[in-house]
């Protein structure tokens, strides 16, 4: 093997090892430290040092023990730079068990503190993704740029200036206090979907579906399920997107033209996935709290799984599904939703009026989905010239490549 | 991509494993299995029971039509005694995790990337790939 293939070989190594351990050790910096911020370029610095000394030295025997111990010396050097700089942190460590002492195991909560603080909402967007892949899926700035398509510097930039903003609000690196919980976590379920859906419907670019990075959403989501058992919305979002990833494989034709939920061939959906769908739906459901957002769409998710065809789907269920999510997460993209449900339901007609009310709310201007279900019930409703407009309107708007060419290539085909 | 760990075992380190206390191994593997869910990579995992308990048998195609026997399983060097199937990124992640595996001597993971719909692309309008798989749905319902 070349030096270059070696050093490749090693670095693919460490990147496999670093998705299992660098959460903990991470986790582990994070609370020897009390400092996310240090304690995730510690972490940066471990990697480094492996990836300089294993290609010439060899892997060592347990590669995982190496890198704990290579972080630990460095939380340990990073707490003596700050005694011999503060003198009144010498005073507070006094009391304090010496460096070998350090409680280091890492628990739990300790990943579930680093989800928290990736995920606070002093962050952006994109940041929380950014870290949350980082610091909680122990991806590489490479792996994460490859999968949101963006350059290496740009996601740098990001989880710099994350981290700055993080030191600057203060944020603690602890779970939220009780009467903040429920929203904390609201907002870490909906980055963890959000990175999922921006896999699984891609927004921009000239693919519609991103599987990698829809599957480490859902690795990220089974982590955090597990991390906090007790809450029935984290194992309903792990519902839901097993149900929606079980449909990668008939999303698509093979050149990545998209293929729409009516002309799938279902029986290339994923039956273990679905089944594992189910599963998660039922652990949520077995908490006894009722269902929320993420618990309805999963059960409308399901509807759609178990049907063995658009026909004999329970379209009436799925109605109710939306009518009660509509109240319980009231949005626009619900109604639009529900009115598809309906025209399934009970025909077009009546989903044609839920549209039109939507359309003069003006909340979905802009957007291609209103046009193209408003056409779509158009051309049902045999108004064949204004279905066409409609198309043609949602395929300006569009702003996937693929989503595009679909619209446009019904729009032709009118 | 996804990849099954199939366990193989000499009749030795089978031999060798009733010395231990059966609660032992559960704890052990119980373990292992919680770090694959924990870490959100387990897909799927069974144990399978003990030959000598005569449920299994062997269904040989080497004649028409096939022969039940049951089984040459004396003769076997290393019996296929369970697997898992975890989702992974990379191989190396694969061989990470396949080598935390609380096995001691005589036994052995082989460790295989499950085909997956890509696979087949090529094939996609094929009949029999059709086929294959509305079988699979049939097999597979939940």
């Amino acid at each position: 093997m070349s030096e270059a293939a070696a050093v490749d070989a090693v670095r693919r190594r460490i990147d496999a090892l670093w998705r299992i351990e660098g959460p903990r050790i991470t986790a582990a910096l994070a609370r020897a430290t009390r400092d996310f911020g240090l304690a995730e370029d510690l972490a940066q610095e471990a990697v480094a040092d492996a990836l300089a000394q294993w290609p010439e030295a060899g892997v060592p025997r347990n590669p995982a023990a190496w890198l704990t111990a290579v972080a630990k010396r460095k939380a340990v050097d990073a707490w003596r730079r700050a005694e011999m700089l503060d003198e009144r942190y010498r005073t507070i460590a006094h009391g304090l068990p010496d460096a070998e002492g350090l409680s280091w195991e890492p628990v739990d909560d300790d990943v579930l503190r680093l989800v928290f603080t990736a995920c606070h909402p002093v962050l952006s967007r994109e940041a929380q993704m950014s870290l949350t892949l980082r610091v909680v899926g122990g991806l590489t700035t490479e792996e994460i740029a490859r999968l949101f398509l963006v350059p290496v510097a740009t996601v740098q930039q990001r989880i710099v200036r994350a981290k700055k903003t993080l030191a600057a609000a203060q944020v603690p690196f602890e779970v939220p206090e009780p009467h903040e919980w429920g929203g904390r976590l609201s907002a870490v379920l909906g980055v963890v979907y959000l990175m999922f859906t921006e896999g699984y419907s891609a927004t921009t670019g000239d693919r519609w579906i991103r599987p990698d990075l829809a599957n480490e959403a859902l690795r990220i989501g089974r982590v955090l399920a597990g991390l906090v058992p007790r809450e029935p919305e984290a194992h309903a979002l792990v519902a839901l997107m097993e149900f929606q990833a079980s449909r990668f494989a008939a999303r698509t034709r093979p050149d990545g033209t998209p293929i729409l939920l009516a002309d799938q061939d279902r029986t290339r959906w994923d039956r273990g996935q679905i089944g594992r769908g189910r599963a998660a739906l039922a652990r949520a459901d077995a908490l006894g709290r009722g269902r929320r957002s993420y618990a309805l769409q999963a059960a409308i998710a399901e509807c759609h799984a178990v049907a063995p065809s658009v026909e004999q789907t329970d379209w009436a269920r799925i109605v109710l599904l939306y009518e009660v999510l509509g109240r319980v997460a009231p949005s626009p993209v619900v109604d639009l939703n529900r009115a598809v449900a309906v025209s399934m339901a009970t025909g077009p007609a009546a989903a044609l009026a839920i549209v039109d009310r939507l359309a003069s709310d003006g909340a979905l201007r802009g957007g291609h989905l209103l046009p193209s279900v408003r056409g779509e019930l158009l051309a049902r409703l045999g108004r064949t010239d204004e279905a066409r407009a409609e198309f043609t309107t949602a395929a300006a708007l569009a702003r996937n490549d693929r989503t595009r060419a679909v619209l446009e290539a019904r729009a032709a085909d009118l | 991509m996804k990849y099954m760990f199939i366990m193989r075992a000499t009749d030795e380190a089978i031999e060798a494993s009733k010395q231990v206390p059966f609660e032992e191994i559960l704890n052990k593997m119980g373990a292992y299995n919680e770090s694959l869910i924990k870490a959100g990579v387990m897909l799927a995992g069974e144990g399978l029971a003990d030959v000598s308990e005569g449920s299994a048998f062997v269904v040989d195609f080497s004649e028409e039509p096939p022969v039940v026997t049951d089984g040459p399983y004396g003769e076997t060097h290393e019996l296929f005694n369970g697997f898992w199937i975890v989702q992974v990124a990379s191989k190396e992640e694969a061989a990470e995790w396949a080598s935390r595996c609380p096995l001691g001597p005589g036994s052995k993971l082989e460790v295989r990337r499950v085909a997956e719909a890509d696979d087949f692309a090529d094939f996609a309008d094929n009949e029999y790939i059709q086929k294959e798989a509305l079988w699979r749905e049939e097999l597979g319902k939940p």
